[in-house]
């Protein structure tokens, strides 16, 4: 089901006169670069002369700030890059930041001031699904636009929200290709937190395995969010003794997941593994020892050897401090800012309808993870990598697939 | 099960005999602090999770100055006595800043600890940053022991058995054979007729909150072993907590140690035959069912009101 919303004529109507007085009043003033407020601005955002104010909404406290923090780094540090090559259109990009606090509603109230009051022109933010599910009306009300980092569960599409990370599909089917391929994988035990997308996760990987790949899935199995006693589910596993463990455990219990897997002798010499679940920030937690030999299924790794990748690194690290680690989503997060900028500059405006259409197609060769497009359904067209954790918390790439298409509503997986 | 040995099952079912033991340790040494905060004492402490969360952050700050040391395999004892006694002290500062003056109102300090708790997460956060952390462990702690080709007994799961052991039979050494611990069950049972012997209720109150909290402290060391180090750590704990203390009746230590038995060998057994959500959603029916039969818990305590 696509979400649509259309406003764009009463918004036109409101502004074209004003817009016409102001396009007469500062003729005279258009020998500067940036192009009249006026212009690029009929939807009376908070554009001035120089400036342009975007939002930033994640969680700075509560339980998911542990998680949202990189993203929050990795945002700030676009718009500063983008403001020192010179800001978009010519206006320097002013922040706000909201907490979410973890808390959904939160989450709305906080999209409502950053739209209504703030009138800010983008937002970068949400990382949960539920966070997301939460402000998409209020975006949607309010033609707004967010720019959503999170890996998520697909079956959504917004005409105000890109969405910079992959989609399940993207994620999880070139995943389990190579492990059906690389690893000989007939059996597998599906494992995953329990909530929505572990569970829709799961759906499309048990279709896939068993349509495409021909093979069985064991077991399926779901623990409660904050679970950290696996004990019972490690004997289930060695008693199924499957080919290959397909995890999407998140939290805390991930930590709890790896450190007893390991503990209880599965590592990963005895029991193949791939996670949708671990980037380079959940590794801290878990520590390279407990992953070490176990695969994960991404679009970014930190260890990727491009030149645009490099770059991104260091200047992370220049910004956050040396010891900072970047994972997936925290990359999505800095391709936000980036994008907002290119859509803006090709539209010549800040209105959103008309950066929502100049995004279409929109492409980025040198991303920090390479080649990506911006496909009309909002979501990217990009590749997905296999990792194999080594001790130190980074992962070796083993394999890379080709760009793939973003498909939200898979046929066939639903 | 047809293509199956017996030895593999044989294995598989010691293997979750010790699932079950150790789930039954784990859960008996979160609920051992608080069964004394608010057994003895009756103080409902939310904040009980974020006392584990110091012991889990002394931990891992001990183990980064133990690595740069090079002493990783000696310091997890002396992490396990620095997260006591830290949690001890910040215990003891709480119950005096906070805690006394809030002795007459059971409702008002739930909601006193419950706020004490978000501050102290957020603390953590600000302090320590919001990324979880992973203490480097000893290579004696990681793996398994394989007494049999199949079977494979989580070294870090025995630690957390034996550490249980110890601080239960200490515990009940404190308040069954010391002279400190016949002052704290006196003022619990009769707080004013042990004043009247000249017992200082309120210095017993101070030390056996601060006890409850250091020993929260040691058990927040023993999980970095486990599971996860953040800020948030602690409320991941806090629920499964006070289910034990309050099933197995809240004064009573014995009850404490039957309802740890009692809920982790029923959630492990029914964990593996059934998915884990549904497991805990049985574990928690059963709990309520028995309350509902039984409303002050396993055993009931015996305290003249």
């Amino acid at each position: 089901m696509k979400l649509r919303v259309r406003n764009q004529l009463r918004i036109a109507v409101r502004h074209s006169l004003l817009a016409l007085t102001f396009t007469f009043c500062t003729l005279g003033t258009l020998a500067t670069a940036a192009p009249a407020t006026s212009k690029v601005n009929t939807t009376d955002l908070a554009v001035t002369d120089d400036s342009v104010t975007v939002g930033i909404l994640h969680s700075l406290t509560g339980t998911m700030a542990i998680s949202e923090t990189g993203s929050v780094e990795a945002e700030k540090l676009a718009i500063e890059q983008i403001n020192k090559s010179g800001g978009v259109l010519g206006r320097q990009i002013k922040i706000i930041v909201e907490d979410g606090a973890s808390d959904w509603p939160t989450f709305a109230e906080k999209a409502k001031k950053l739209l209504v009051k703030d009138k800010t022109a983008a937002v970068f933010g949400a990382w949960t699904s539920a966070s997301r599910k939460a402000v998409l009306p209020v975006f949607e009300k309010e033609n707004g636009l967010l720019y959503y980092p999170t890996f998520y569960e697909g079956l959504e599409q917004s005409h105000n929200v890109f969405y910079t990370g992959q989609e399940a599909t993207q994620q999880i089917l070139a995943g389990l290709d190579w492990a059906s391929k690389t690893l000989k994988a007939k059996k597998f035990y599906l494992i995953g937190s329990d909530y929505i997308w572990p569970r829709t996760s799961m759906k499309i990987a048990r279709k896939h395995i068993e349509k495409v790949l021909k093979g069985t899935v064991v077991d399926e199995q779901y623990y409660p969010l904050g679970h950290t006693q696996f004990g019972s589910l490690i004997n289930k596993i060695k008693l199924k003794k499957p080919d290959v463990i397909f995890a999407a455990v998140v939290g805390g219990s991930n930590v709890a997941f790896f450190k007893q897997l390991n503990a209880a002798g599965l590592t990963a010499k005895r029991q193949p593994l791939l996670t949708i679940s671990v980037t380079e920030d959940e590794v801290l937690g878990i520590g390279g020892e407990n992953l070490e030999g176990f695969y994960s299924s991404m679009k970014y790794f930190q260890a990727l050897d491009l030149p645009g990748n490099k770059k991104f690194v260091q200047e992370f690290k220049n910004k956050w401090g040396n010891d900072s680690v970047i994972g997936d989503v925290t990359e999505s997060a800095y391709l936000g800012p980036w994008l907002w900028k290119w859509a803006v500059e090709k539209a010549g405006s800040f209105d959103v309808d008309k950066v929502v259409k100049a995004s279409e197609n929109l492409e980025w060769k040198d991303s920090p993870h390479g080649y990506l497009k911006v496909d009309k359904n909002h979501h990217l067209w990009m590749k997905t990598r296999i990792g194999q954790w080594k001790r130190d918390g980074q992962a070796k790439i083993v394999f890379e697939s080709d760009v793939i298409k973003p498909d939200p509503f898979p046929k066939g997986y639903q | 099960m047809g293509d199956f040995t017996t030895t593999e099952l044989m294995s598989i079912f010691a293997m979750q005999g010790f699932a079950g033991i150790s789930l039954f340790s784990v859960l008996l040494l979160m609920a051992l602090g608080l069964a004394i905060i608010f057994g003895q004492m009756g103080v409902i402490n939310m904040a009980h999770g974020e006392f584990m969360t110091i012991g889990a952050y002394t931990t891992f700050f001990m183990s980064e100055f133990a690595v740069s040391y090079g002493m990783v395999d000696i310091y997890f004892p002396f992490a396990i006595i620095a997260s006591f006694l830290i949690a001890f002290i910040v215990g003891y500062l709480v119950e005096l800043g906070l805690i006394r003056h809030l002795y007459q109102r059971p409702l008002d300090t739930l909601l006193a600890t419950w706020g004490l708790s978000l501050i102290m997460q957020q603390l953590f956060r600000s302090t320590f940053g919001a990324r979880e952390v992973s203490p480097t462990l000893p290579d004696w702690m990681l793996g398994s022991v394989q007494p049999t080709e199949t079977i494979d007994i989580p070294i870090n799961g025995l630690f957390v058995l034996g550490l249980t052991i110890v601080l239960t039979a200490g515990v009940f050494y404190f308040l069954f054979k010391s002279k400190r611990g016949v002052h704290v069950r006196a003022t619990t049972q009769n707080r004013l007729m042990a004043g009247a012997v000249g017992i200082n209720t309120k210095r017993v109150d101070r030390i056996t909150f601060a006890l409850g909290c250091g020993i929260a402290g040691v058990a927040g060391a023993a999980f970095t072993t486990i599971a996860s180090t953040g800020p948030t750590t602690g409320s991941l704990y806090i629920v499964d907590t006070f289910m034990v203390v309050v099933f197995g009746g809240a004064a009573s230590l014995f009850g404490t140690i039957a309802s740890a038995f009692s809920i982790a060998e029923a959630q492990s057994i029914m964990e593996f035959f059934i998915s884990g959500s549904m497991a805990k959603v049985l574990t928690l029916l059963f709990v309520v069912g028995i309350l509902m039969m039984r409303p002050e818990g396993l055993f009931a305590s015996k305290i003249r009101k």
